[in-house]
């Protein structure tokens, strides 16, 4: 691309996202987009990777071109003074950072129906959900208005929205991509992923963000990922299918477009095995112990001290904290800032938090029985049914966290995993994800490269 | 009242550790900068910063676990410690809590009344630092400076091992005087770089049981260490002799009263919700470098002293007060290098040059070799006392070789017998009388004529030489 080219495509990029506003998945004003693209354009160096690319970032993602929420009153209109890892890395890469995606306050929830500015629509129907918490960043995607966009996973974050708007959804392992500037969930289940229009589009912007950070303890110090050729066979692939990850109350239409997937994975010369990981069924509850343990902790320093929303009118220090707290969290971030004190609290640590760890380590051994048994990937439906309508699980914090029964396992251990779309159930897109081994995302990859040209994501299964 | 009662106290002591940046992210750790410059993302908890931990913070905690005593764990594990306040950026403070860096150490100090007694340390562990709050500098409002928090720090937690509010101090002293030599810490109470919380309790003598503790908290100098551990356990004899039970609490303790004040009780006391903090992997140290780290830490107190007295032939007394800083021993060892007789160095050390130093902000100024020069002057009679003394601020002041500035000072002594003989002679003539009274047997009259000896040679004759040459002349 030229200069030239490049202003233009950033232009177009502004336009494209300034139609999509009815979904309500973009944060930035689009006038405010639309400048800062068009200067970013002109200034952009043009040796990079993805020199041009306009990229959505998650508003839970630091930068300094656009406040960052959170999705939360409490941080309304937040500039931070520096930005994350993965923004900078994508920045010299050339990479143009087209605003800030709506997400559940927090990254908390599975809809974007918990953002505190306004719910995000599915863009093939409004009347849905695009799941969560990246809805913003899933639905811009599937819009069309960029071809990739970050996004961050605790429990399935990146996944279920991909599976639900019908796009690539990426989450690598543990470690291997910078957590610095994502503003903290779960601190050891968080990772950013990528959600793109194609399994190339998320996988050379994963490829940009991933590799060391000296700034993040936690993130391993290894090269950036490299990117595997497309196949045009699997043969030497074993791939498992764990039983429990089709269970009889499955939706009928994700499992015909699973097993379509599974049919296309054998006729491309792949070795299919029937497996099973035992402890599956545990890691929702897991996860709901974990998760919010981190939180009611990570989420402490929002006391309206320093930065952020401050109550007024309060005359002692519990005032200032209970009103501000109150005022600025919304209802499910207060809800698993609860259970998240009460899990942690002298007495009950060890029947929950403890436990939890206990059942975290049987899960990764779930895992690794598999791979040690010459299984190189998992192949499973990325969600139980598909994108469900708007405020039909708002009232049942239950039901909602169920959307990720199948995604929270890879968070709980560490292992990378994918969505990539395998077809539509009434129109609307099924996800079919790729469970792969720790530090090993090039052989998902490939497999989800062989299985994107095999099928078609938007046929009917 | 207290002898029919046994004083049982534990310390808890945090000090800082002396490095040049904080425990997770590179701002400056230096004490009096103006409020909120020494601050980053990550000290300031903003949303998405993460904490690094800073290598040398962990080599001098190691350091300092190893001068303790303490079996260093190859693997320990960084905890959260849950709290809102205002000077506590994260509302969690980075801690280590069931896995700390290092456990059961021992040092052993010289208690007052039972002689050295060994105390246990229970352990060791790496902390951040809070802020500071400050509700004294606006009215009606609390100012937080933030320099402070990350500052890297130690937690050492000693077995309930004191006897007498007395032996909680010489304990504390000699803990100083360790990290001080390991170069872990300037241990520094006025500047906050060592603080000290205490749990007391009283039980009758004979009793191995435990009485109920009391904290006692803000005993923020050396001086006060004594005094408010003493107004806790006289506060708790008179509970309990007026017929009352004490009940665990935390005591604030108030130096301008000199009192303590209740701040608050065991039921109103905070649930931490301590868990492993997840955005640092657990603190792997390998054997080897454990080992190393054994290997480059000095000489301590102790050990020296010891080695002062079989060595050098000095008291334990005189040793202790030459090793009480590892500055001064070494300038001691330096002088005996230069070939100083042990004890006349030890007095010289003891007396002038550690009188010198304090009067000129703790600096040795004379060169261990030119003190070992003056040392050998008085001892060849080449200067008296008094004359070396003046040689010696000279050469701190001015620096120069011993003998040439004695040369310019005029302080030589003269030992000749020519010269002394002639200032003898005028001497006696010069007092006829009084050599008549000696003559007569007043020989307490010696002193008078070498005094005149020396007031008519200005000081240089050798007072030594001096009353064999009178002698002779006066029998004659």
């Amino acid at each position: 691309m030229t200069e030239v080219e490049v202003l233009a495509a950033a232009k177009a990029a502004a336009t494209r996202l300034s139609k999509a506003k009815r979904l309500n998945a973009l944060l930035t004003p689009p006038a405010v987009v639309r400048k800062s693209l068009v200067a970013q354009a002109k200034a952009v160096r043009a040796s990079g990777v993805l020199y041009g690319m306009p990229v959505a970032v998650k508003d839970n993602i630091c930068t300094l071109d656009f406040p960052t929420t959170c999705g939360s009153k409490i941080l309304e209109g937040y500039q931070s003074p520096y930005e994350a890892t993965v923004v900078t890395k994508l920045k010299a890469a050339g990479a143009l950072i087209a605003g800030k995606a709506n997400l559940d306050e927090f990254a908390m929830g599975s809809s974007t129906e918990h953002s505190a500015y306004g719910r995000v629509l599915h863009p093939l129907d409004r009347t849905r959900v695009p799941g969560g918490s990246s809805g913003g960043s899933a639905a811009l995607v599937a819009a069309g208005a960029v071809p990739a966009a970050l996004g961050s996973e605790t429990g399935g974050s990146v996944r279920q929205p991909a599976a639900f708007c019908g796009v690539v959804g990426i989450k690598p392992t543990y470690g291997r991509v910078s957590r610095y500037g994502l503003v903290a969930f779960g601190s050891s289940l968080d990772q950013v992923g990528v959600l793109g229009r194609s399994v190339h589009d998320a996988a050379r912007v994963l490829s940009v963000i991933s590799g060391r950070d000296p700034r993040d303890n936690t993130c391993e110090d290894r090269d950036s990922l490299r990117l595997p050729t497309v196949p045009e066979r699997l043969e030497g692939f074993v791939i498992g299918i764990p039983k429990e990850y089709f269970p009889v109350d499955l939706h009928p239409g994700v499992r015909r477009a699973c097993d379509r997937a599974i049919r296309a994975l054998k006729d491309l010369g792949a070795a299919i095995r029937d497996v099973s990981l035992p402890h599956t069924a545990y890691a929702i509850p897991t996860y709901y112990v974990i998760a919010p343990a981190e939180a009611s902790s990570n989420l402490a320093r929002f006391d309206g001290v320093r930065y952020g929303s401050r109550a007024g009118g309060v005359t002692t220090l519990a005032d200032l904290y209970r009103e501000t707290r109150g005022a600025g969290f919304g209802p499910e971030v207060q809800r698993r800032i609860l259970v998240g004190t009460y899990v942690l609290s002298s007495g009950y640590y060890d029947a929950y938090y403890r436990k939890a760890q206990q059942m975290r380590a049987l899960l990764a051994q779930d895992f690794r029985n598999v791979f040690d048994r010459g299984v190189d990937l998992l192949f499973t439906p990325t969600t139980p049914t598909v994108a469900f309508k708007a405020g039909e699980r708002t009232k049942d914090p239950v039901a909602m966290y169920l959307a990720d029964c199948f995604t929270a396992p890879a968070n709980l251990t560490g292992v990378p995993a994918m969505s990539l779309p395998i077809g539509r159930v009434k129109g609307l897109p099924v996800g079919g994800q790729f469970i792969g081994q720790p530090f090993l995302e090039d052989d998902m990859i490939e497999a989800a490269y062989a299985l994107e040209r095999a099928i078609s994501g938007t046929d009917e299964a | 009242m207290s002898a029919a009662w046994e004083t049982v106290i534990g310390l808890e002591t945090h000090v800082q550790l002396a490095t040049v940046s904080k425990m997770f992210c590179g701002c400056s750790t230096r004490f009096g900068a103006p409020p909120n410059t020494n601050i980053c993302p990550v000290c300031l908890g903003l949303p998405g910063a993460l904490p690094v931990p800073n290598e040398l913070a962990i080599a001098l905690a190691v350091r300092a676990a190893l001068a303790l005593n303490c079996a260093v764990q190859a693997r320990s594990v960084f905890a959260r410690k849950n709290y809102f306040y205002p000077d506590l950026p994260k509302g969690y403070q980075i801690s280590q809590y069931d896995r700390p860096l290092a456990t059961a150490g021992h040092l052993s100090f010289l208690s007052p009344e039972r002689g050295v007694v060994r105390a246990g340390i229970v352990r060791v562990h790496v902390e951040e630092d809070a802020g500071k709050s400050l509700h004294d500098r606006f009215p009606r409002a609390t100012a937080v400076d933030l320099n402070r928090a990350g500052v890297p720090l130690i937690e050492i937690v000693t077995e309930p091992d004191f006897r007498s509010p007395q032996e909680a101090r010489a304990y504390l002293l000699t803990l100083k005087q360790v990290l001080q030599y390991v170069g872990v810490s300037e241990c520094d109470m006025e500047k906050g770089s060592l603080r000290v919380d205490a749990n007391v309790s009283i039980r009758k003598p004979g009793s191995t049981a435990l009485g109920v503790k009391c904290e006692v908290k803000n005993i923020n100098a050396f001086s006060y260490v004594e005094k408010a551990l003493t107004v806790e356990r006289d506060r708790q004899i008179a509970v309990v002799e007026g017929g009352g039970t004490v009940t665990q609490a935390t005591m604030l303790y108030d130096s301008k009263a000199n009192t303590v004040r209740h701040q608050r009780s065991k039921e109103e006391s905070k649930d931490y919700r301590y868990f492993p903090e997840p955005d640092l992997p657990p603190l792997i140290l390998a054997e080897d470098w454990i080992t190393e780290q054994r290997g480059t830490l000095p000489e301590l107190p102790a050990a020296k002293r010891e080695r002062f007295v079989s060595q050098y032939g000095l008291s334990q007394q005189d040793a202790g007060v030459l090793t009480a800083e590892r500055s001064v021993a070494d300038y001691y060892e330096s002088v005996m290098h230069a070939g100083a007789e042990p004890k006349a160095a030890a007095n010289w050390v003891m007396g002038e040059v550690l009188a010198h130093a304090k009067d000129h902000q703790e600096q040795l100024q004379v060169p261990a070799a030119s003190l070992a020069g003056i040392i050998a002057l008085v001892k060849g009679g080449t200067l008296s006392h008094q004359g070396a003394k003046k040689v010696f601020t000279e050469v701190a002041a001015r620096g120069g070789d011993p003998r040439t500035v004695a040369e310019a000072l005029g302080v030589i002594q003269v030992a000749d017998t020519g010269v002394l003989t002639q200032w003898v002679d005028e001497v006696v003539s010069a007092h006829p009388a009084e050599a008549a009274r000696f003559k007569g047997g007043e020989a307490k009259l010696m002193a008078f004529f070498v005094g005149q000896v020396m007031k008519a040679s200005k000081g240089k004759a050798d007072p030594k030489a001096a009353p064999r040459l009178l002698e002779e002349r006066l029998s004659r």
